[in-house]
């Protein structure tokens, strides 16, 4: 079974059904032109370069290679998610070696086992299968971190009489912001937790889709899917626990003080 | 032999709780308190009073090391609070903060957060403990089992108080604990506060800016102002013939506030 070819002509035919929404733009005066033309070929370009990077990829098959892609991949991913963070009591500077652990660890040992217990990846490096497969762990593990460090920060920020009284009371700092961690660590796996429940329901997931498309067997594009969902689900517990359990030690002194506001 | 008498200094016990010395602090570029030296009597029952920004709460805040100074030295019973345990230091130094917060469940639940936070050190409080801390505090027995959450802000107050005491404390700092409340309310609790360390002999520093409540239930008064001790001494002394003009001026214009 051969999956039906998408010639350069053809792909230029889908890149019409653009002109739909840039027609609606220009009709109703929305603005979106330059957004929408910028974006197809932003979209276009940085598609095209990644799908030459991982023919090249292939095709030179190193494995020193393979794990630079990787770690590019979790620098991305750590800036990004430590991104936006606003001001807090907890330690700024901080922020991006906690993110990037957090994602290295939760996507790494993800990875590790996906692909030595459950898929047999031969040889460990075949960029073929860790490549696809990192990118949709460490997208996760991102927004897991995102959530956590967002969520805690509000959280701590909210808390601070509560985290005090407990302190007070001859509380560790763990126990006194306790409730902010476990809100915190649910804020960052509540989009797993939920995308378990509705997959195959509500959403069909892209990569089964895709799989399907490029002529796959149905009955194993479900099995590559489940596989994937389980393994995102891990990627995020372990990215949001490593990331709450270190962030929320920034808030506190060594003499479990919680430290003051960042001045504003 | 009663907790009174337990708790009051033996001859070779030192007379005085807290010592400071030369103590300030800053908050970024503020100076918050500026050189503060100081003696609190043990057993007694200290008023900080002071405008607002004077630096009281600040300086409580040192005494169970929630925030430490940025130089000088404060010692608990004739030994540095740096060198306590943290955990036992506050254990021993209850404190009770201007606006309570109510852990989540009943008061009952409150009243055990101690034990439960501490196993091993804070002995499981029963019923009976529950109940008489309960009316220490001026509340009855019936308030165990109400939902923390519910009750009014100096129902709260009285059982951040008790829960303040559950760890059987021997100092029991107090930042404005009668500010949310209504005057007889406060009065009432004043009344409590007295009573509280003439039965157990617990010592007490209390931050208010109620003049006539220092004058009720304070045995010592220390007068602070911008960060500096203007005036510290016998709560008779101080209030009834004030050496210093400004101690003075604060406490005529006190005289105006109906509270």
């Amino acid at each position: 079974m051969h999956p039906f070819e998408i010639s350069w002509l053809r792909l230029m035919a889908a890149a019409a059904l653009v002109l739909i929404a840039l027609a609606l733009s220009l009709w109703q005066k929305l603005g979106l032109e330059k957004g929408l033309v910028v974006g197809a070929i932003r979209a276009t370009v940085q598609l095209v370069a990644v799908g030459y990077v991982l023919v090249w990829l292939f095709d030179v098959d190193r494995w020193y290679l393979v794990l630079a892609v990787l770690a590019v991949m979790v620098i991305v991913a750590t800036l990004t998610a430590a991104r936006r963070q606003s001001k807090s009591s907890g330690d700024r500077r901080a922020i991006v070696p906690i993110a990037g652990v957090a994602i290295l660890v939760g996507a790494g040992l993800t990875l590790a086992y996906v692909t030595t217990v459950v898929v047999h990846v031969s040889p460990w490096y075949n960029p073929r299968y860790l490549i696809p497969l990192f990118g949709m762990i460490v997208a996760n593990s991102m927004n897991a971190a995102a959530l956590a460090l967002e969520r805690l920060q509000s959280e701590m920020e909210a808390r601070r009489g509560e985290v005090e009284a407990y302190l007070a009371l001859g509380a560790t700092p763990g126990q006194a912001c306790a409730e902010a961690t476990r809100r915190a660590t649910v804020a960052a796996m509540i989009p797993a937790v939920n995308a378990l429940a509705v997959v195959g329901v509500v959403s069909l997931p892209g990569m089964m889709t895709g799989q399907i498309l490029a002529g796959a067997d149905p009955a194993l594009a479900v099995r590559y899917q489940l596989v994937v969902m389980f393994m995102l689900t891990a990627a995020t517990a372990i990215t949001a626990a490593i990331t709450v359990q270190a962030y929320r030690r920034t808030f506190f002194t060594p003499a479990a003080q919680l430290k003051p506001r960042a001045p504003s | 032999m009663s907790a009174a008498e337990a708790r009051a200094p033996g001859p070779a016990e030192p007379v005085t709780a807290f010592r400071l010395r030369d103590v300030r602090q800053v908050r970024g570029v503020r100076t918050l308190l500026d050189g503060i030296s100081l003696d609190l009597p043990r057993g007694g029952f200290t008023a900080l009073i002071g405008p607002s920004g004077a630096g009281k709460t600040s300086l409580l805040r040192l005494l169970n090391r929630l925030d430490d100074p940025a130089s000088g030295t404060v010692e608990l019973f004739g030994r540095a609070v740096a060198e306590y345990r943290i955990r036992e230091l506050r254990r021993r130094v209850g404190y009770v903060f201007q606006t309570p917060v109510m852990f989540a469940g009943t008061a009952r639940d409150n009243l055990e957060a101690a034990h439960r936070l501490a196993k091993t050190e804070v002995p499981a409080v029963g019923d009976a403990r529950i109940a008489a801390l309960l009316e220490l505090a001026g509340l009855d027995a019936s308030y165990a089992d109400r939902p923390a959450a519910d009750l009014s802000g100096g129902e709260k107050h009285r059982v951040s108080i008790a829960r303040a005491l559950t760890t059987n404390p021997d100092v029991l700092l107090l930042d404005e604990p009668t500010a949310a409340l209504d005057p007889e309310v406060a009065d009432r609790l004043m009344h409590t506060l007295a009573q509280l360390r003439e039965t157990t002999g617990i010592t007490m520093v209390m931050v208010t800016h109620r003049l006539r409540e220092a004058r009720v239930a304070a045995t010592y008064v220390v007068m602070l102002e911008a960060g500096r001790v203007v005036e510290a001494g016998e709560a008779a002394t101080v209030m009834h013939d004030a050496t210093h003009a400004r101690t003075r001026a604060f406490l005529q214009a006190g005289e105006g506030d109906a509270a």
